[in-house]
């Protein structure tokens, strides 16, 4: 394969995996990984670190225009990034010390979870449970805009949502994923934020946790530029486009193919994990 | 910050001068991502183009890992590479600025909160911006 063939086949890959992976919400990075190791035999480092390349360009230009909704919580998010920046770092750590095969299967196991969550997304649902001592003292109960104007919400177990905050860190430095399905179980389910404002600064801080992970990438040569090149610009691309895509009926049908498939790649991962075929 | 994170510690300011700095830091913030982006696809695309008209017919194997070469993981290595204008310096630098995006909002909140003197936040702030300066200039 020459290097043209190579970077159109990988950027066309990448163009639909970031149109689809901002269409469902479940983000570029959770097919360009097996994309290009089972598709294109490349080996999973080189795949991760070209992953996390194209999750902090997706997350950034999305970002830009949550900034101004006024849904994320900046708050919440900053203080969280202190745990899945530390999370970032002993993630890409271990990548560069577990097996390949190892990585495959969490990757697998990973991506199972994160089809299913999307799959059974739902749309608001924890109620207020009233102020908390540590969350207060953090200044983080906040408005958010809503039909009836702005509507206030308090936010609950910090501790709980550091933690798997920094579990989430973890895998996004060692699998190169946003991880934003377990960002969204910290905040959702532990931290009891409203769903449109768990998504939204879960999105906003994904963008920092992918980049203290990428320098580690970089620094230690996981980021190779003919591979990053055309899955950075395809999923950017793809991703724009899909942001303007509006949300309906196809949609969902789009949502399960999409889920589906993902669960596909997943055991393929997990299968070529254990038989240590990649 | 935001009209919903930062309306908290500055109600003794005047609402709507408070309101339009909320609005001002909110779009600077907005311009610092969309421009970092921009700029890394714009670089990554140069060096591309440039990569694939020098060697368009190099067999891509990389199936096993080798590691990138010293100039394209160290920054020094990565701008020296691509001042010289070659494909592959010029991703990686497009590579970095996209990194870097990221931080320079992190770095931006510390003046944001350092002017909402809410002061748990700047430390809460220079604590992740101290963990991505490890990331990027610590850890070899």
């Amino acid at each position: 394969m020459s290097s043209l063939e190579f970077t159109l086949l990988v950027g066309t890959g990448s163009l639909f995996a970031g149109f689809l992976g901002s269409l469902t919400g479940l983000g570029g990075g959770v097919v360009i990984v097996p994309l290009l190791a089972l598709l294109f035999h490349i080996d999973i480092r080189y795949a991760i670190g070209a992953a996390l390349v194209s999750v902090i360009a997706t997350s950034s230009g999305a970002a830009s225009a949550y900034v101004r909704e006024g849904y994320s919580n900046i708050r919440v998010g900053m203080f969280l990034e202190i745990a899945t920046t530390c999370g970032a770092l002993a993630g890409a750590a271990l990548a560069l010390h577990l097996r390949v095969s190892v990585i495959s299967v969490i990757f697998g196991v990973v991506l199972i979870y994160s089809a299913i969550t999307s799959l059974l997304q739902k749309t608001d649902a924890s109620q207020d449970l009233g102020p908390d001592k540590i969350a207060s003292w953090l200044r983080m109960d906040s408005t958010y805009p809503t039909k009836n104007g702005l509507t206030k919400y308090h936010v609950r177990n910090v501790p709980a949502g550091f933690g798997i905050m920094f579990i989430a860190g973890i895998l996004s430095g060692l699998l190169g994923i946003g991880s934003g399905a377990v960002k969204v179980l910290a905040m959702d389910q532990a931290m009891k934020l409203p769903f449109k404002v768990s998504t939204t600064t879960s999105n906003f801080m994904i963008g920092v946790t992918a980049a203290a992970s990428a320098g580690i990438y970089l620094t230690r040569g996981y980021i190779d530029p003919e591979i990053a090149m055309p899955v950075m610009l395809g999923v950017l691309a793809g991703s724009l486009v899909g942001a303007r895509v509006l949300a309906g009926a196809a949609v969902r049908t789009l949502r399960i193919v999409f889920s589906v498939v993902v669960g596909f790649l997943a055991l393929e991962m997990i299968y070529k994990g254990f038989s240590g075929k990649i | 910050m935001t009209s919903t994170a930062a309306n908290r510690s500055s109600q003794d300011m005047d609402p709507g001068r408070v309101h339009s700095i909320d609005q001002r830091i909110d779009q600077i913030m907005s311009i610092i991502l969309r421009t970092g982006v921009l700029l890394a696809a714009f670089l990554v695309l140069t060096g591309g183009i440039v990569s694939l008209l020098r060697h368009n017919t190099t067999v891509i194997n990389d199936r096993t890992f080798h590691g990138e070469a010293r100039q394209l993981r160290t920054i020094p290595g990565i701008v020296h590479q691509a001042l010289a204008f070659h494909g592959p310096g010029l991703i990686q630098l497009g590579l970095l600025v996209l990194i870097a995006t990221p931080v320079a909002r992190v770095l931006f909140s510390v003046f944001g909160f350092l002017y909402e003197k809410d002061w748990t936040y700047v430390v809460v702030t220079l604590i992740v911006l101290a963990i991505l300066s490890y990331s990027l200039f610590g850890s070899h």
